[in-house]
Protein backbone atom coordinates (compact mmCIF):
# COMPACT_ATOMS: atom_id res chain seq x y z
CA UNK A 1 0.00 0.00 0.00
CA UNK A 2 1.17 3.65 -0.24
CA UNK A 3 1.27 4.93 -4.06
CA UNK A 4 3.24 7.34 -5.21
CA UNK A 5 1.20 10.86 -7.05
CA UNK A 6 2.88 12.64 -9.93
CA UNK A 7 0.98 16.29 -10.28
CA UNK A 8 2.27 17.94 -13.18
CA UNK A 9 0.82 21.66 -14.10
CA UNK A 10 -2.17 21.46 -12.67
CA UNK A 11 -4.48 24.39 -12.24
CA UNK A 12 -7.05 24.76 -10.44
CA UNK A 13 -10.55 26.86 -11.08
CA UNK A 14 -13.41 28.37 -9.23
CA UNK A 15 -15.46 28.97 -12.22
CA UNK A 16 -13.31 31.33 -14.13
CA UNK A 17 -11.17 32.11 -10.88
CA UNK A 18 -8.04 30.72 -11.23
CA UNK A 19 -7.27 29.80 -7.26
CA UNK A 20 -4.22 28.08 -8.18
CA UNK A 21 -1.78 27.56 -10.73
CA UNK A 22 0.88 25.36 -12.59
CA UNK A 23 1.59 22.77 -9.31
CA UNK A 24 4.07 20.18 -10.43
CA UNK A 25 4.96 18.15 -7.54
CA UNK A 26 5.94 14.64 -7.08
CA UNK A 27 4.57 13.21 -3.67
CA UNK A 28 6.73 9.84 -2.63
CA UNK A 29 5.26 6.93 -1.11
CA UNK A 30 4.88 6.33 2.80
CA UNK A 31 6.17 9.30 3.45
CA UNK A 32 4.56 12.69 4.67
CA UNK A 33 4.38 15.77 2.82
CA UNK A 34 3.27 18.72 4.49
CA UNK A 35 1.89 21.79 2.67
CA UNK A 36 2.28 25.10 4.26
CA UNK A 37 1.69 28.44 3.62
CA UNK A 38 -0.12 31.58 4.05
CA UNK A 39 -4.42 31.55 4.53
CA UNK A 40 -5.94 31.81 1.05
CA UNK A 41 -2.69 30.49 -0.66
CA UNK A 42 -4.51 27.28 -1.83
CA UNK A 43 -2.93 24.41 -0.21
CA UNK A 44 -5.96 23.32 0.87
CA UNK A 45 -7.77 23.87 -2.20
CA UNK A 46 -4.75 21.94 -3.66
CA UNK A 47 -5.22 19.11 -0.93
CA UNK A 48 -8.98 18.32 -2.53
CA UNK A 49 -8.08 18.48 -6.01
CA UNK A 50 -5.92 15.22 -5.42
CA UNK A 51 -9.02 13.05 -4.44
CA UNK A 52 -11.56 15.00 -7.01
CA UNK A 53 -13.39 16.16 -3.72
CA UNK A 54 -12.24 19.84 -5.34
CA UNK A 55 -15.08 19.34 -8.25
CA UNK A 56 -18.07 18.95 -5.22
CA UNK A 57 -18.08 22.71 -5.41
CA UNK A 58 -20.35 24.14 -8.25
CA UNK A 59 -18.28 25.30 -11.42
CA UNK A 60 -15.21 24.00 -9.25
CA UNK A 61 -12.49 22.29 -12.38
CA UNK A 62 -9.20 21.68 -12.96
CA UNK A 63 -6.44 21.39 -16.09
CA UNK A 64 -3.44 19.43 -15.89
CA UNK A 65 -2.52 15.87 -14.58
CA UNK A 66 -2.22 14.35 -11.79
CA UNK A 67 -0.88 11.05 -12.36
CA UNK A 68 -1.11 8.02 -9.68
CA UNK A 69 -0.02 4.21 -10.24
CA UNK A 70 0.24 4.93 -14.22
CA UNK A 71 -3.34 6.40 -14.23
CA UNK A 72 -4.51 10.01 -14.37
CA UNK A 73 -7.42 10.63 -12.18
CA UNK A 74 -8.61 13.20 -13.86
CA UNK A 75 -8.41 11.20 -17.41
CA UNK A 76 -12.12 10.94 -18.82
CA UNK A 77 -12.76 7.61 -18.08
CA UNK A 78 -12.01 7.59 -14.54
CA UNK A 79 -14.92 8.12 -11.83
CA UNK A 80 -14.23 10.43 -9.31
CA UNK A 81 -16.25 8.29 -7.04
CA UNK A 82 -13.20 5.21 -7.66
CA UNK A 83 -10.11 7.83 -6.92
CA UNK A 84 -12.61 8.79 -3.58
CA UNK A 85 -12.36 5.20 -2.58
CA UNK A 86 -8.61 4.82 -2.69
CA UNK A 87 -7.37 8.26 -1.61
CA UNK A 88 -8.76 8.83 1.98
CA UNK A 89 -9.52 12.10 3.43
CA UNK A 90 -9.97 14.14 7.15
CA UNK A 91 -10.94 17.33 6.91
CA UNK A 92 -10.25 20.43 9.25
CA UNK A 93 -12.92 19.58 11.64
CA UNK A 94 -13.85 16.05 12.94
CA UNK A 95 -16.84 14.62 10.77
CA UNK A 96 -18.08 11.73 12.22
CA UNK A 97 -21.32 10.95 11.05
CA UNK A 98 -23.90 11.60 13.76
CA UNK A 99 -26.32 9.21 13.36
CA UNK A 100 -24.01 6.68 13.18
CA UNK A 101 -22.63 4.74 16.26
CA UNK A 102 -18.97 4.40 16.78
CA UNK A 103 -18.83 0.84 15.25
CA UNK A 104 -20.98 2.51 11.96
CA UNK A 105 -18.86 4.98 11.45
CA UNK A 106 -15.56 2.83 10.83
CA UNK A 107 -17.41 0.64 8.87
CA UNK A 108 -18.99 3.45 6.57
CA UNK A 109 -16.57 3.16 3.57
CA UNK A 110 -16.75 -0.65 3.91
CA UNK A 111 -20.47 -0.61 3.66
CA UNK A 112 -20.61 1.74 0.71
CA UNK A 113 -18.05 -0.77 -0.73
CA UNK A 114 -21.13 -3.26 -1.13
CA UNK A 115 -18.69 -5.73 0.79
CA UNK A 116 -21.22 -7.84 2.44
CA UNK A 117 -19.07 -9.05 5.78
CA UNK A 118 -20.19 -11.63 8.35
CA UNK A 119 -20.05 -10.17 12.31
CA UNK A 120 -16.91 -11.79 13.16
CA UNK A 121 -14.96 -9.56 10.17
CA UNK A 122 -16.55 -6.91 10.57
CA UNK A 123 -15.91 -6.69 14.69
CA UNK A 124 -12.42 -6.90 13.42
CA UNK A 125 -12.14 -4.41 11.04
CA UNK A 126 -13.77 -2.53 13.64
CA UNK A 127 -11.24 -3.05 15.96
CA UNK A 128 -8.07 -3.12 14.06
CA UNK A 129 -9.25 0.19 12.13
CA UNK A 130 -9.49 1.46 15.56
CA UNK A 131 -6.32 0.22 17.04
CA UNK A 132 -4.70 1.64 13.28
CA UNK A 133 -6.34 5.30 15.06
CA UNK A 134 -5.44 4.83 18.68
CA UNK A 135 -8.49 5.25 19.83
CA UNK A 136 -9.45 1.47 20.68
CA UNK A 137 -8.61 1.61 23.80
CA UNK A 138 -10.55 4.56 24.54
CA UNK A 139 -14.33 3.70 22.98
CA UNK A 140 -14.08 -0.31 22.53
CA UNK A 141 -16.80 -0.92 25.97
CA UNK A 142 -18.96 1.98 23.75
CA UNK A 143 -18.91 1.44 20.37
CA UNK A 144 -22.70 1.52 19.90
CA UNK A 145 -22.89 4.70 21.42
CA UNK A 146 -23.04 7.97 18.72
CA UNK A 147 -19.68 9.04 17.43
CA UNK A 148 -20.73 12.66 18.12
CA UNK A 149 -20.54 11.28 21.99
CA UNK A 150 -16.79 11.57 21.95
CA UNK A 151 -14.14 14.71 22.20
CA UNK A 152 -13.29 16.69 19.58
CA UNK A 153 -9.83 14.84 19.41
CA UNK A 154 -11.27 11.40 19.39
CA UNK A 155 -13.50 12.16 17.20
CA UNK A 156 -10.82 12.64 14.85
CA UNK A 157 -9.44 9.76 15.53
CA UNK A 158 -12.46 8.07 14.96
CA UNK A 159 -12.63 9.89 11.47
CA UNK A 160 -9.32 8.95 10.72
CA UNK A 161 -10.11 5.21 11.80
CA UNK A 162 -13.19 5.59 9.60
CA UNK A 163 -10.84 6.66 6.29
CA UNK A 164 -7.94 3.68 7.02
CA UNK A 165 -10.78 0.96 7.38
CA UNK A 166 -11.33 0.80 3.15
CA UNK A 167 -7.47 0.41 3.12
CA UNK A 168 -6.65 3.47 0.69
CA UNK A 169 -3.54 3.98 -1.18
CA UNK A 170 -2.92 7.78 0.41
CA UNK A 171 -4.09 9.50 2.93
CA UNK A 172 -4.79 13.49 3.02
CA UNK A 173 -5.62 15.73 5.96
CA UNK A 174 -6.51 19.10 5.95
CA UNK A 175 -5.47 20.65 9.22
CA UNK A 176 -6.61 18.11 11.23
CA UNK A 177 -5.67 19.62 14.34
CA UNK A 178 -6.71 22.89 13.76
CA UNK A 179 -9.55 22.43 15.51
CA UNK A 180 -7.91 19.98 18.51
CA UNK A 181 -6.42 20.57 22.21
CA UNK A 182 -2.42 20.12 22.24
CA UNK A 183 -2.64 16.84 23.78
CA UNK A 184 -5.06 15.45 21.11
CA UNK A 185 -2.82 17.38 18.79
CA UNK A 186 0.07 15.21 20.01
CA UNK A 187 -2.08 12.09 19.54
CA UNK A 188 -2.72 12.69 16.04
CA UNK A 189 0.86 13.84 15.35
CA UNK A 190 2.16 10.46 16.89
CA UNK A 191 -0.36 8.33 14.53
CA UNK A 192 1.06 10.34 11.67
CA UNK A 193 4.46 8.77 12.40
CA UNK A 194 3.06 5.70 12.63
CA UNK A 195 0.78 5.69 9.54
CA UNK A 196 3.47 6.59 7.40
CA UNK A 197 4.77 2.72 7.11
CA UNK A 198 1.26 1.75 5.75
CA UNK A 199 -0.03 5.28 3.73
CA UNK A 200 1.20 7.94 1.78
CA UNK A 201 0.43 11.26 3.79
CA UNK A 202 -0.55 14.65 2.55
CA UNK A 203 -0.87 17.14 4.99
CA UNK A 204 -1.89 20.59 4.93
CA UNK A 205 -0.93 22.81 8.30
CA UNK A 206 -1.04 26.11 9.33
CA UNK A 207 1.36 24.90 12.13
CA UNK A 208 5.42 25.17 10.82
CA UNK A 209 6.29 23.58 14.39
CA UNK A 210 3.70 20.86 13.27
CA UNK A 211 5.00 20.44 9.38
CA UNK A 212 9.08 20.16 11.14
CA UNK A 213 7.69 17.23 13.18
CA UNK A 214 5.31 15.21 11.33
CA UNK A 215 6.65 14.95 7.51
CA UNK A 216 9.71 14.47 5.41
CA UNK A 217 8.83 16.63 2.63
CA UNK A 218 7.63 20.24 2.76
CA UNK A 219 5.72 21.98 0.00
CA UNK A 220 5.19 26.05 0.41
CA UNK A 221 2.52 27.85 -1.27
CA UNK A 222 2.14 31.45 -1.46
CA UNK A 223 0.23 33.97 -3.19
CA UNK A 224 1.24 37.27 -4.82
CA UNK A 225 -2.02 39.09 -3.43
CA UNK A 226 -5.46 39.45 -3.02
CA UNK A 227 -7.59 37.79 -6.49
CA UNK A 228 -4.20 36.60 -8.14
CA UNK A 229 -3.37 32.69 -7.95
CA UNK A 230 -1.80 30.61 -5.19
CA UNK A 231 1.49 29.13 -6.46
CA UNK A 232 3.70 26.32 -5.43
CA UNK A 233 7.03 28.45 -4.55
CA UNK A 234 9.36 25.63 -3.19
CA UNK A 235 9.55 22.20 -2.26
CA UNK A 236 12.05 19.72 -0.23
CA UNK A 237 13.04 17.60 2.30
CA UNK A 238 11.46 19.28 5.26
CA UNK A 239 15.28 19.61 7.08
CA UNK A 240 16.44 21.66 4.25
CA UNK A 241 13.06 24.04 3.91
CA UNK A 242 13.55 24.98 7.47
CA UNK A 243 17.03 25.62 7.75
CA UNK A 244 17.99 26.24 4.35
CA UNK A 245 15.68 27.40 1.69
CA UNK A 246 16.45 28.60 -1.54
CA UNK A 247 13.52 31.38 -2.14
CA UNK A 248 13.60 34.07 -0.56
CA UNK A 249 9.86 34.04 -0.07
CA UNK A 250 9.91 31.03 2.18
CA UNK A 251 12.84 32.15 3.91
CA UNK A 252 11.00 34.95 5.05
CA UNK A 253 7.80 32.43 5.91
CA UNK A 254 9.18 29.26 8.05
CA UNK A 255 10.97 32.56 9.91
CA UNK A 256 7.98 33.96 10.97
CA UNK A 257 8.47 37.27 9.23
CA UNK A 258 4.95 37.19 7.26
CA UNK A 259 2.04 34.91 7.33
CA UNK B 1 -4.90 40.18 22.33
CA UNK B 2 -4.72 42.36 25.51
CA UNK B 3 -3.96 40.93 28.99
CA UNK B 4 -6.47 43.39 30.66
CA UNK B 5 -9.76 41.74 31.23
CA UNK B 6 -12.47 43.52 30.12
CA UNK B 7 -14.81 45.96 32.33
CA UNK B 8 -17.69 43.26 34.07
CA UNK B 9 -21.07 43.54 32.60
CA UNK B 10 -23.76 42.91 34.09
CA UNK B 11 -25.88 39.83 33.01
CA UNK B 12 -29.24 39.00 34.71
CA UNK B 13 -28.07 41.86 37.42
CA UNK B 14 -30.38 43.40 39.72
CA UNK B 15 -31.56 46.18 37.01
CA UNK B 16 -33.60 45.31 34.35
CA UNK B 17 -33.52 47.26 31.37
CA UNK B 18 -37.51 49.01 30.23
CA UNK B 19 -36.89 47.26 27.12
CA UNK B 20 -36.37 43.21 28.53
CA UNK B 21 -38.91 44.20 30.87
CA UNK B 22 -41.54 44.47 27.60
CA UNK B 23 -40.20 41.89 25.54
CA UNK B 24 -40.22 39.67 28.58
CA UNK B 25 -44.13 40.35 29.01
CA UNK B 26 -45.10 40.08 25.81
CA UNK B 27 -42.99 37.08 25.00
CA UNK B 28 -44.56 35.52 28.03
CA UNK B 29 -47.92 36.69 27.05
CA UNK B 30 -47.79 34.99 23.85
CA UNK B 31 -46.46 32.03 25.67
CA UNK B 32 -49.32 31.46 28.12
CA UNK B 33 -51.88 32.51 25.51
CA UNK B 34 -51.33 29.25 23.46
CA UNK B 35 -51.99 27.50 26.45
CA UNK B 36 -54.91 29.21 27.53
CA UNK B 37 -56.08 28.96 24.65
CA UNK B 38 -55.69 25.28 24.36
CA UNK B 39 -57.55 24.82 27.38
CA UNK B 40 -60.41 27.27 26.17
CA UNK B 41 -61.19 25.05 23.19
CA UNK B 42 -60.76 21.91 25.51
CA UNK B 43 -63.11 22.76 27.75
CA UNK B 44 -65.73 23.95 25.54
CA UNK B 45 -65.44 20.58 23.56
CA UNK B 46 -65.93 18.25 26.55
CA UNK B 47 -69.05 20.41 27.92
CA UNK B 48 -70.65 20.30 24.87
CA UNK B 49 -69.60 16.93 24.36
CA UNK B 50 -71.05 15.60 27.60
CA UNK B 51 -74.87 15.53 27.00
CA UNK B 52 -74.05 13.59 23.71
CA UNK B 53 -71.92 11.13 25.80
CA UNK B 54 -74.02 10.59 28.48
CA UNK B 55 -77.66 10.23 26.47
CA UNK B 56 -79.00 6.95 26.26
CA UNK B 57 -78.21 5.33 22.93
CA UNK B 58 -81.62 6.00 20.96
CA UNK B 59 -81.49 9.59 21.24
CA UNK B 60 -78.19 9.98 19.78
CA UNK B 61 -78.26 10.13 15.27
CA UNK B 62 -78.23 6.86 13.89
CA UNK B 63 -80.02 5.71 17.29
CA UNK B 64 -77.25 3.19 18.36
CA UNK B 65 -75.01 5.16 20.86
CA UNK B 66 -72.38 7.61 20.30
CA UNK B 67 -69.55 4.82 19.88
CA UNK B 68 -71.91 3.39 17.01
CA UNK B 69 -72.07 6.65 15.07
CA UNK B 70 -68.48 8.19 15.67
CA UNK B 71 -66.72 4.90 15.00
CA UNK B 72 -67.76 4.46 10.81
CA UNK B 73 -66.70 8.25 10.54
CA UNK B 74 -63.33 7.94 12.68
CA UNK B 75 -62.75 5.45 10.47
CA UNK B 76 -63.16 6.81 7.65
CA UNK B 77 -61.05 10.03 8.86
CA UNK B 78 -57.86 7.69 9.49
CA UNK B 79 -58.62 6.37 6.76
CA UNK B 80 -58.31 8.80 3.86
CA UNK B 81 -55.48 10.25 6.56
CA UNK B 82 -53.18 7.55 6.00
CA UNK B 83 -53.86 7.39 2.16
CA UNK B 84 -52.90 11.06 1.95
CA UNK B 85 -49.70 10.18 3.91
CA UNK B 86 -48.72 7.32 2.09
CA UNK B 87 -48.78 8.63 -1.05
CA UNK B 88 -48.32 12.42 0.03
CA UNK B 89 -45.54 12.03 2.14
CA UNK B 90 -43.21 9.72 -0.03
CA UNK B 91 -43.59 12.32 -3.13
CA UNK B 92 -42.97 15.25 -0.71
CA UNK B 93 -39.90 13.83 0.37
CA UNK B 94 -38.68 13.15 -3.13
CA UNK B 95 -39.77 16.05 -4.71
CA UNK B 96 -37.40 18.12 -1.75
CA UNK B 97 -34.70 15.65 -2.35
CA UNK B 98 -34.75 16.30 -5.94
CA UNK B 99 -34.89 20.65 -5.06
CA UNK B 100 -32.27 20.57 -2.42
CA UNK B 101 -29.43 18.03 -4.20
CA UNK B 102 -30.14 17.35 -7.89
CA UNK B 103 -32.43 20.06 -10.15
CA UNK B 104 -30.34 22.91 -11.47
CA UNK B 105 -30.22 26.06 -9.04
CA UNK B 106 -32.45 28.11 -11.00
CA UNK B 107 -34.82 25.23 -12.25
CA UNK B 108 -34.94 24.42 -8.06
CA UNK B 109 -35.59 27.94 -7.21
CA UNK B 110 -38.91 28.36 -9.63
CA UNK B 111 -40.16 25.01 -8.51
CA UNK B 112 -40.17 25.69 -5.14
CA UNK B 113 -42.09 28.85 -5.89
CA UNK B 114 -44.86 26.91 -7.53
CA UNK B 115 -44.84 24.16 -4.72
CA UNK B 116 -45.42 27.29 -2.08
CA UNK B 117 -48.04 28.54 -4.88
CA UNK B 118 -49.89 24.95 -4.59
CA UNK B 119 -50.80 26.20 -0.41
CA UNK B 120 -52.34 28.83 -1.18
CA UNK B 121 -54.87 27.36 -3.48
CA UNK B 122 -58.16 27.28 -1.30
CA UNK B 123 -58.82 24.16 -0.22
CA UNK B 124 -62.81 24.74 -1.96
CA UNK B 125 -61.06 24.41 -4.97
CA UNK B 126 -59.39 21.48 -4.26
CA UNK B 127 -62.30 19.98 -3.47
CA UNK B 128 -63.75 21.05 -7.04
CA UNK B 129 -60.80 20.05 -9.10
CA UNK B 130 -61.88 16.58 -6.73
CA UNK B 131 -64.84 16.65 -8.24
CA UNK B 132 -64.66 17.73 -11.53
CA UNK B 133 -61.53 16.68 -12.78
CA UNK B 134 -59.44 13.95 -10.44
CA UNK B 135 -62.74 12.12 -10.01
CA UNK B 136 -64.43 11.19 -13.64
CA UNK B 137 -60.52 10.94 -14.56
CA UNK B 138 -59.95 8.32 -12.56
CA UNK B 139 -63.18 5.76 -12.64
CA UNK B 140 -61.06 4.29 -16.07
CA UNK B 141 -58.43 2.99 -13.09
CA UNK B 142 -61.08 1.72 -10.50
CA UNK B 143 -62.97 0.15 -13.55
CA UNK B 144 -59.38 -1.30 -14.48
CA UNK B 145 -58.47 -2.04 -10.87
CA UNK B 146 -61.47 -3.94 -10.31
CA UNK B 147 -61.22 -5.90 -13.09
CA UNK B 148 -57.80 -7.10 -12.63
CA UNK B 149 -56.87 -6.52 -8.86
CA UNK B 150 -59.95 -7.06 -7.50
CA UNK B 151 -58.76 -9.91 -5.72
CA UNK B 152 -56.96 -7.36 -3.34
CA UNK B 153 -59.74 -6.31 -0.79
CA UNK B 154 -58.77 -2.91 -1.26
CA UNK B 155 -59.82 -2.91 -5.02
CA UNK B 156 -62.68 -5.36 -4.85
CA UNK B 157 -65.10 -2.86 -6.29
CA UNK B 158 -67.94 -2.42 -7.73
CA UNK B 159 -65.93 0.47 -8.93
CA UNK B 160 -67.75 3.98 -8.52
CA UNK B 161 -69.31 5.10 -11.35
CA UNK B 162 -68.60 8.62 -10.27
CA UNK B 163 -65.14 8.50 -8.65
CA UNK B 164 -65.85 9.68 -5.70
CA UNK B 165 -64.50 7.46 -3.07
CA UNK B 166 -62.08 7.34 -0.82
CA UNK B 167 -59.40 6.93 -2.58
CA UNK B 168 -59.91 10.02 -4.62
CA UNK B 169 -60.34 12.18 -1.66
CA UNK B 170 -57.34 10.81 -0.26
CA UNK B 171 -55.47 11.80 -2.91
CA UNK B 172 -57.04 14.94 -3.09
CA UNK B 173 -55.66 15.28 0.76
CA UNK B 174 -52.95 13.75 -0.57
CA UNK B 175 -52.02 16.62 -3.41
CA UNK B 176 -53.46 19.42 -0.38
CA UNK B 177 -50.57 17.91 2.17
CA UNK B 178 -47.95 18.28 -0.29
CA UNK B 179 -46.64 21.72 0.20
CA UNK B 180 -45.82 21.74 3.43
CA UNK B 181 -44.37 17.89 3.68
CA UNK B 182 -42.02 19.24 0.31
CA UNK B 183 -41.40 22.97 1.65
CA UNK B 184 -40.31 21.72 5.80
CA UNK B 185 -38.21 18.28 4.29
CA UNK B 186 -36.37 20.91 1.50
CA UNK B 187 -35.62 23.05 4.00
CA UNK B 188 -34.06 20.59 6.53
CA UNK B 189 -32.32 18.51 3.85
CA UNK B 190 -30.63 21.86 2.39
CA UNK B 191 -29.57 22.98 6.09
CA UNK B 192 -27.31 19.34 6.17
CA UNK B 193 -23.90 20.42 7.36
CA UNK B 194 -21.53 20.54 3.99
CA UNK B 195 -18.78 19.04 6.72
CA UNK B 196 -21.09 15.77 6.97
CA UNK B 197 -22.08 15.52 3.44
CA UNK B 198 -18.43 15.78 2.05
CA UNK B 199 -17.44 12.81 4.83
CA UNK B 200 -19.21 10.60 2.99
CA UNK B 201 -17.91 12.08 -0.35
CA UNK B 202 -15.11 11.60 0.67
CA UNK B 203 -14.85 7.51 1.68
CA UNK B 204 -16.33 7.29 -2.29
CA UNK B 205 -20.29 7.70 -1.39
CA UNK B 206 -21.98 8.20 -5.02
CA UNK B 207 -24.74 11.09 -4.93
CA UNK B 208 -26.92 8.58 -3.71
CA UNK B 209 -24.87 7.34 -0.98
CA UNK B 210 -24.15 10.52 0.21
CA UNK B 211 -27.96 11.60 0.59
CA UNK B 212 -28.67 8.24 2.27
CA UNK B 213 -25.51 8.60 4.80
CA UNK B 214 -26.03 12.18 5.30
CA UNK B 215 -28.73 13.82 4.22
CA UNK B 216 -31.70 11.89 5.02
CA UNK B 217 -30.52 10.65 8.60
CA UNK B 218 -29.70 14.16 9.51
CA UNK B 219 -33.72 15.13 7.92
CA UNK B 220 -35.14 12.43 9.70
CA UNK B 221 -36.88 14.06 12.57
CA UNK B 222 -37.52 17.55 10.76
CA UNK B 223 -39.09 14.92 8.01
CA UNK B 224 -41.53 13.08 10.78
CA UNK B 225 -42.58 16.15 12.13
CA UNK B 226 -43.20 17.68 8.33
CA UNK B 227 -45.51 14.40 7.74
CA UNK B 228 -47.57 15.17 10.93
CA UNK B 229 -48.18 18.29 9.98
CA UNK B 230 -49.33 17.03 6.84
CA UNK B 231 -51.99 14.26 8.55
CA UNK B 232 -52.77 16.58 10.94
CA UNK B 233 -53.93 19.03 7.66
CA UNK B 234 -55.60 15.82 6.14
CA UNK B 235 -57.31 14.77 9.63
CA UNK B 236 -58.70 18.11 9.87
CA UNK B 237 -59.08 19.10 6.10
CA UNK B 238 -63.00 19.49 5.56
CA UNK B 239 -64.13 21.16 2.44
CA UNK B 240 -62.48 19.51 0.17
CA UNK B 241 -63.45 15.60 1.59
CA UNK B 242 -66.75 17.01 1.98
CA UNK B 243 -67.28 18.16 -1.58
CA UNK B 244 -65.41 14.67 -3.02
CA UNK B 245 -66.38 12.50 -0.81
CA UNK B 246 -69.88 10.54 -1.72
CA UNK B 247 -70.57 9.07 1.90
CA UNK B 248 -73.05 6.11 2.84
CA UNK B 249 -71.13 5.11 5.88
CA UNK B 250 -69.73 2.11 5.07
CA UNK B 251 -66.77 0.49 7.22
CA UNK B 252 -64.75 -1.07 4.98
CA UNK B 253 -60.84 -1.51 2.92
CA UNK B 254 -62.81 -1.20 -0.26
CA UNK B 255 -61.52 1.73 -0.97
CA UNK B 256 -63.20 2.44 -4.69
CA UNK B 257 -66.63 1.76 -4.23
CA UNK B 258 -69.40 4.09 -3.86
CA UNK B 259 -70.44 3.03 -0.22
CA UNK B 260 -67.49 4.99 1.82
CA UNK B 261 -67.13 5.70 5.16
CA UNK B 262 -67.58 9.51 5.89
CA UNK B 263 -64.85 11.21 8.04
CA UNK B 264 -65.39 13.36 11.19
CA UNK B 265 -64.57 16.80 9.97
CA UNK B 266 -66.80 16.35 6.73
CA UNK B 267 -69.92 15.18 8.55
CA UNK B 268 -69.98 18.06 10.96
CA UNK B 269 -69.43 20.61 8.41
CA UNK B 270 -72.16 18.53 5.96
CA UNK B 271 -74.38 18.23 9.08
CA UNK B 272 -74.54 20.89 11.38
CA UNK B 273 -76.59 23.51 9.51
CA UNK B 274 -79.45 21.42 10.24
CA UNK B 275 -78.48 19.70 13.67
CA UNK B 276 -80.30 21.00 16.29
CA UNK B 277 -80.47 19.67 20.29
CA UNK B 278 -78.69 16.52 20.94
CA UNK B 279 -77.52 16.22 17.51
CA UNK B 280 -75.61 19.26 17.71
CA UNK B 281 -73.85 17.75 20.86
CA UNK B 282 -73.14 15.03 19.06
CA UNK B 283 -71.62 16.65 16.26
CA UNK B 284 -69.41 18.28 18.83
CA UNK B 285 -68.30 15.32 20.38
CA UNK B 286 -67.00 13.86 17.13
CA UNK B 287 -64.51 16.94 17.02
CA UNK B 288 -63.79 15.98 20.58
CA UNK B 289 -62.95 12.90 18.90
CA UNK B 290 -60.73 14.17 16.35
CA UNK B 291 -58.90 16.69 18.92
CA UNK B 292 -57.82 13.96 20.71
CA UNK B 293 -56.58 11.86 17.95
CA UNK B 294 -54.80 14.66 16.42
CA UNK B 295 -52.97 14.92 20.04
CA UNK B 296 -52.18 11.47 19.93
CA UNK B 297 -50.49 11.53 16.59
CA UNK B 298 -48.52 14.22 17.98
CA UNK B 299 -47.23 12.82 20.62
CA UNK B 300 -46.54 9.47 18.97
CA UNK B 301 -44.63 11.51 16.45
CA UNK B 302 -42.73 13.21 19.05
CA UNK B 303 -41.89 9.87 20.61
CA UNK B 304 -40.21 8.86 17.46
CA UNK B 305 -38.03 11.54 16.96
CA UNK B 306 -37.17 11.65 20.57
CA UNK B 307 -36.16 7.82 20.93
CA UNK B 308 -32.87 8.65 18.37
CA UNK B 309 -32.54 11.95 19.77
CA UNK B 310 -28.82 10.93 20.58
CA UNK B 311 -28.34 10.22 17.15
CA UNK B 312 -29.99 13.20 15.58
CA UNK B 313 -27.03 15.40 14.58
CA UNK B 314 -28.59 17.96 17.04
CA UNK B 315 -25.77 17.07 19.62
Amino acid sequence: MGKRIDVSDLDIYYGDFLAVEKVTMVIEPRTVTALIGPSGCGKSTFLRSLNRMHEVIPGAHVEGKVVMDGQDIYGSDVDPVDVRRSIGMVFQRPNPFPTMSIAENVLAGQRLNNKRMRKAESEELVERSLRGANLWEEVKDRLGRPGSSLSGGQQQRLCIARAIAVQPQVLLMDEPCSALDPISTLAIEDLIGELKQDYTIVIVTHNMQQASRVSDETGFFNIAGTGKPGKLIEMADTTTMFSNPSQKATEDYVSGRFG
Amino acid sequence: MSSTAPPPTRIGGARARQGDRVFRGTATAAGTAILLILAGVTAFLVAESIPALTAPAEEVPGGEGFARYVGPLLFGTVLAAIIALLVGAPLGVGIALYLSHFAPRRLAYGLGYVIDLLAAVPSIVFGLWGIFTLGPALVPIYVWLEANAGWIPFFAGPASATGRTILTAGLVLAAMILPVVTAISREIFSQTPRLHQEAALALGATRWEMIRYAVIPYGRSGVVSAAMLGLGRALGETMAVALVLSASGGVGLNLISSSNPGTIPANIALNFPEATGLAVNTLIATGLVLFVLTFAVNFAARAIVNRRAEFSGAN
